[in-house]
């Protein structure tokens, strides 16, 4: 689905990616872990070309993202993205944050976008709140809006960039129970996270990056209880 | 203070509001056009659109609007007018194009605050739904700097009414030029110049009213609730 082959990103003189070499297979999920500043979010935001890439490759489905005859739009429009601010749109009803993206880029007719907006609410468990404005609604009920946003499109995979990291310990819940039903119905995620309980339970593998490379990998098990590198074991040391 | 020189001459200041409001208005709407062009250029991250737009703008803000005005109708235009075997353009042209490249360059650097001040995240947002560069523009970026550029916009409106009359120097028939063509005749000091200020006030209060509308109009809708309810 994603593969990733000595991805370098450099701001200026900070090399932040030093050579990731990744691949997400079909319906995994994957949770990214590490400290702040290792480079985590940087390697999600490449995954959709958020963040242009200095060397390497990324390729979705195929297809080579750096190379500059891809339709980097089109590609988006297959990689649902959930930002750690939720970035809802201020200016557009609850309705119309789902809505739009269907019927400007889709071309679908107000109607139809509308219907699968009401049903992806439903799914996120706010349909009452459609014609609410977002600055009406809790930070929980932000992130569940903008996952519903991102699901419009029907893309194959998503990416979460820290979801609940801006939330409220009493709000984490809900947004998680959104994830894990996504990811239970077959969804292909990437989920950057400082949830560690939810990277054990649902993820199937899970990253752990430091210093702009992933220092360690395994299933959830192999790296929570038998982490093999010290420098897992002091980060886990650390959060757990 | 005799007030009756302004009844004999009532056509003149009749003449002059029509000829500032005119201009006014024809220059706020071609700065407008001109604005956002100059503004998403000075964006860009392509030195032939960023340069340009810069070196503009700052020739423009750097310099007096009166000695634009000059320099326009004394020498820009006329030789432009020779080019296409045309005589020299009327005051009133010159003051038009003096005054609306000058609000182009004030109205470039409105656009590119009130767009810079919206959080890269909604661009990021737009585009990682799939929109293009210019739908995520046009309905997520825009819509809400022009949210914010309003109570600016209407300033500089409200500057380029009352700079408007610096045209009076190339003899364009505005408020100003009323009123000193009445005192020169009539040698009545007071009464012209308290019409003209009277008429200038009524002009930009009015003004005023109008983007205080648009201000409230605007703010009923979407972002606008985060001040009701917070």
């Amino acid at each position: 689905m994603i593969q990733i082959e000595g991805l370098h990103k450099r701001f200026g003189k900070l090399e932040v990616l030093k050579g990731i070499d990744l691949q997400i297979r079909k319906k995994e999920v994957v949770s990214i872990i590490g400290p702040s500043g290792s480079g985590k979010s940087t390697l999600l935001r490449c995954m959709n070309l958020l963040e242009e890439v200095s060397a390497g490759k990324v390729m979705v489905d195929g297809q080579d993202l750096t190379s500059t005859h891809t339709d980097m739009n089109k590609v988006r429009t297959e990689m649902g993205m959930v930002f750690q601010q939720f970035n809802l749109f201020p200016h557009k009803r609850v309705i119309d944050n789902i809505a739009l993206a269907p019927m400007e880029v889709r071309k679908w007719k107000r109607d139809k976008a509308e219907e699968k907006a009401y049903a992806l609410l439903e799914k996120v468990g706010l349909r009452e709140k459609a014609n609410s404005w977002p600055s009406q609604l809790s930070g929980g009920q932000m992130q569940r809006v903008a996952i519903a946003r991102a699901l419009a499109m029907d893309p194959k995979v998503m990416l979460f960039d820290e979801p609940t990291s801006a939330l409220d310990p009493e709000m984490i819940g809900e947004v998680l129970a959104v994830m894990k039903a996504l990811a239970k119905e077959g969804m292909t995620m990437v989920v950057v996270t400082h949830e560690m309980g939810f990277a054990r339970e649902v993820c199937d593998r899970v990253l752990f990056m430091d210093e702009g490379i992933i220092e360690e990998e395994g299933s959830p098990e192999q790296l929570f209880s038998h982490p093999k590198k010290e420098r897992t074991r002091s980060f886990l040391g650390k959060v757990l | 203070m005799d007030w009756s020189v302004i009844v004999e001459y009532k056509d003149l200041f009749i003449r002059g509001l029509f000829y500032t409001t005119i201009l006014t208005i024809g220059a706020v709407l071609t700065g407008l056009v001109i604005g956002l062009s100059l503004g998403l250029m000075r964006l860009s991250k392509k030195l032939v659109l960023y340069f340009p737009a810069k070196l503009y703008i700052d020739i423009f803000r750097g310099t007096p609007l009166l000695l634009q005005i000059l320099f326009i109708h004394f020498a820009v235009l006329p030789e432009v007018a020779k080019v296409f075997g045309l005589s020299s353009p009327d005051a009133i042209l010159s003051g038009f194009v003096a005054l609306s490249l000058n609000a182009g360059a004030y109205i470039a650097e409105i656009f590119r605050g009130g767009i810079q001040s919206v959080e890269k995240g909604q661009m990021e947002a737009a585009r990682s739904l799939g929109m293009s560069h210019t739908q995520a523009m046009r309905h997520i970026i825009l819509p809400q700097a022009f949210k914010r550029m309003l109570p600016p916009l209407g300033n500089e409106f409200i500057a380029l009414l009352k700079d408007s009359s610096l045209v009076s120097v190339i003899a364009v028939n505005d408020l100003i030029y009323a009123a000193q063509t009445t005192a020169k005749v009539t040698w009545e000091r007071w009464v012209p110049y308290i019409t003209a200020g009277v008429l200038y006030f009524i002009l930009t209060y009015l003004l005023s009213r109008v983007v205080f509308w648009l201000e409230k109009r605007y703010s009923t809708e979407g972002e606008g609730n985060l001040d009701d309810t917070n």
